[in-house]
């Protein structure tokens, strides 16, 4: 079923919408800043402006040259691995069955306190905030896929053997486009995960990168610098979700 | 009966639902007239996408028309349920959480009705319906056939003068479908409701029903009511009747052009949001 | 015990035993990691002399308040956001990102506003929690089947009924799936943010044991916070099993 021309009308509500919450939010944060002061958050516009400043500078570009590689890396590693383990044990119903509970029961664990583990054992680096990106981000793309693994309906599986497909045709065809949406829900959830790992690792492990810009700032009090990278990585993050969950939003209602 | 004073009705009754994102304006019922007289089995048939269960939740209250005027015991529907009309859905409707007791003595507590008359109507219900034994049961232990019987029996106990069935015996089995329908009827003759059914099963409807309104593709309207005068004493071995052949095919040859042409149709049928 | 209990217990128990081993037989260094045995040990010893009371009053005080915030304003925030569609649509992609923020720098905020007292602290779990809270709550609502919402109105409940005697119940499940995130996140949010920022709780006493080289402890309190969260989490999950039990289909 082809979606007909959409009625302007809905998009142009919605930015307005999109637009009144905005305003609302720089209104609050005007406000907040009228009774904390100087001392704790700088008003939106003087944000606005440390952070265009910033962009400007080349030192801030390697800080951000350094937490996208750790990112990218981390983000990498999580989604293979995560991925690969989530259909492995999916496939392997007792090995899901085994795992799942304790995969869960990790997650829950505050793995910022186990950050000193990691630091002794990856060193301080680049290494230990790519360890640590991964672990944020990993366990819930390991549980969705093997949940989406679950959930392919058995009716698929016959299907694919009526018509008499190969193992390796079976899982092309029928297989992957029916795990996709949800797999990518766990990669879209990964990612933001993965994202604030990176940057608390960098807060502890590390002299450069946003992470250390951040708690630099909080060390130096140097609060401008602190609130216009915080601006800058929300942006990053508002912006990057919003897409993922417009291409998730699409992958599901092609499978339904 | 008396059909100079209907039990309840639908008088040029025509829904439109409005344009939504992405989707244009779908005329989905009517322009329909019909009168259930006190008393009356009434059931219709119709392809899919005709507007069955907009006729329905519309008779029931649930919607509002576009235009036309609804009315039950004399008085205009509007705004909400009247009390003395009880719905059975074609989708599992019993409440997950409560047991099968509980379930049935549901909208007794939910009116104020003291306890001892709640489980009086209660037991009765259970019997009636079958569900001795299984009244501590709750419905995720209890097949499909089962947990229809709870939500009939949920109706019964309110003591309603109009029962609108929407397709109640979808999800069943053909065999399961026969024995529920002599249920139906069963519960017909006790009640003395007047009786809207929906199906799509023709011989559902021949079977069970006073008059039988064949519906058209959408917008539906109605192309014909036909009377099938079976006697009130009926179960579904009237099946064994030579007049059952002869009004089934009578049905289906009206029917048939409809459901040709709501299959040639693109979109599916408009449901209220 | 069922086959998959067993394999987990095996696999708990083969791996804290591999470790001790590794770590007695000086495989891994003492100075990064010391055997399970001995964390044990030097917690007990912890307990007995009563250095943990404390922290652990601290943290579980913090957890407590930010978890009963984050289910009471989650849930209403659920409600009313499942409630407005517009509201809804932009609220979607607000609740995509949070997780991604890291919320701990608004610490010294929070303390403008505040003071220096527990509130930044629980103010940080809640706002862990919270979202799980209302992903979970407009999770649940959705999912409520719509013909139980026109069961509701035939039987003439007005909203308000309705919504104590139809929808609570039937996104009960979900609803507790959110209570188990909520605390799970207020857990992780309390402790991570002991573990930087403040200067009490268990998470503070683990940091304070890293900077001070002195592993027994932080390995000692780094146990018992794993022995909590996963002891919590299970409860809950056990309870939840029971509540849930007669609504799964046999």
């Amino acid at each position: 079923m082809s979606m007909a021309a959409v009625p302007p009308r809905r998009d142009l509500r919605r930015f307005g919408d999109a637009a009144l919450l905005l305003v609302a939010a720089t209104l609050a944060w005007q406000a907040l800043y009228a009774f904390v002061g100087d001392v704790a958050i700088t008003p939106p516009l003087a944000t606005v402006e440390n952070a265009a400043a910033l962009l400007r500078s080349p030192l801030f570009w390697t800080h951000v040259s350094t937490t996208a590689l750790a990112f990218a890396v981390s983000l990498a590693i999580g989604a293979v691995a995560g991925v690969a383990a989530g259909l492995a044990l999916g496939f392997h119903r007792f090995s899901g069955q085994v795992a799942e509970p304790i995969l869960t029961a990790l997650y829950t664990l505050p793995k910022v306190t186990l950050y000193p583990i990691v630091l002794l054992v990856f060193g301080l680096g680049i290494s230990a905030k790519i360890a640590f990106g991964v672990m944020h981000g990993v366990i819930p793309v390991i549980l969705i896929t093997l949940n989406a693994v679950r959930n392919i309906d058995p009716v698929h599986l016959k299907t694919a053997r009526v018509l008499n497909l190969t193992p390796g045709e079976t899982a092309l065809t029928v297989l992957a486009p029916a795990v996709t949406p949800e797999i990518f829900t766990g990669l879209r959830i990964g990612f933001g995960l993965t994202l604030l790992g990176v940057i608390i690792g960098e807060m502890f492990a590390s002299q450069r990168g946003l992470g250390f810009m951040i708690i630099n700032g909080i060390n130096m009090h140097d609060v401008p610098t602190m609130m216009a990278v915080i601006l800058l990585i929300m942006i990053f993050a508002v912006v990057a979700s919003t897409a993922l969950l417009a291409v998730d939003r699409r992958l599901h209602r092609r499978n339904s | 009966m008396n059909p100079a004073n209907p039990r309840a009705g639908l008088s040029a009754v025509s829904t439109v639902f409005p344009a939504r994102e992405g989707h244009p304006a779908v005329h989905a019922l009517g322009p329909v007239d019909l009168d259930l007289a006190a008393g009356e089995f009434v059931a219709v048939v119709g392809p899919s996408g005709c507007g069955k269960t907009t006729l329905l939740e519309t008779l029931a209250g649930l919607t509002r028309p576009t235009s036309g005027s609804v009315t039950f015991e004399g008085r205009p529907v509007a705004g909400g349920v009247p009390a003395g009309i009880g719905v059975v859905f074609q989708e599992d409707a019993s409440f997950p959480w409560l047991n099968v007791w509980d379930n049935i003595a549901f909208g007794l507590r939910r009116a104020g009705v003291a306890a001892a008359e709640i489980r009086a109507r209660v037991d009765y219900a259970v019997g009636f319906m079958g569900l001795s034994g299984f009244v501590r049961a709750y419905p995720a232990q209890l097949s499909g056939g089962m947990r229809q019987r709870v939500c009939i029996a949920r109706t019964l106990v309110l003591q309603p003068r109009l029962i609108l069935l929407d397709e109640p015996f979808g999800a069943l089995d053909q065999q399961t479908r026969l024995l529920m329908g002599d249920e139906l009827l069963r519960l017909w003759r006790e009640t003395k409701a007047s009786v809207l059914l929906i199906t799509h099963a023709i011989d559902e409807a021949v079977m069970l029903a006073d008059r039988v309104g064949i519906m058209s593709a959408r917008p539906g309207r109605f192309i014909e009511l036909i009377a099938t005068g079976w006697p009130a004493a009926r179960t579904s071995a009237v099946v064994a009747d030579e007049a059952f052949g002869r009004l089934t095919a009578r049905v289906w040859s009206q029917l048939r052009g409809e459901s040709l042409r709501a299959l040639g149709r693109e979109a599916p049928e408009a449901t209220e949001p | 015990m069922r086959k998959v209990t067993l394999v987990q217990v095996l696999i708990v128990a083969g791996g804290i035993a591999l470790l001790e081993l590794l770590t007695r037989e000086g495989i891994t260094d003492r100075l990064t990691m010391i055997p399970p045995s001995q964390m044990a040990a030097h917690l007990w010893d912890m307990a007995r002399v009563g250095a943990l009371a404390e922290p652990l009053a601290h943290t579980l005080g913090n957890v407590a308040i930010a978890f009963v915030l984050s289910v009471a304003v989650g849930a209403a925030i659920g409600f009313a956001v499942h409630a407005a569609p517009r509201l809804r649509r932009l609220a979607d992609p607000l609740l995509a990102s949070y997780y991604a923020v890291p919320f701990f720098v608004f610490y010294p905020l929070l303390i403008a506003i505040f003071g220096l007292n527990r509130w930044p602290l629980v103010m940080i779990g809640f706002v862990f929690g919270a979202a799980a809270m209302v992903i979970a709550t407009l999770n649940g609502l959705d999912r409520v089947p719509r013909v139980l919402r026109k069961v509701a109105r035939v039987h003439g409940l007005g909203p308000v009924a309705e919504a104590l005697r139809v929808t609570l119940p039937a996104a009960a499940p979900h609803l507790f799936t959110g209570l188990k995130l909520a605390l799970a996140y207020c857990f992780i949010g309390v402790i991570a943010g002991e573990f930087i920022l403040s200067g009490e709780g268990l998470g503070h006493a683990i940091a304070y044991a890293y900077d001070s080289f002195d592993n027994p402890t932080m390995y000692a309190l780094m146990l018992l916070v794993v022995v909590l969260a996963i002891g919590v989490n299970a409860s809950l999950h056990l309870w939840e099993q029971r509540l849930i039990a007669r609504r799964r289909q046999s």
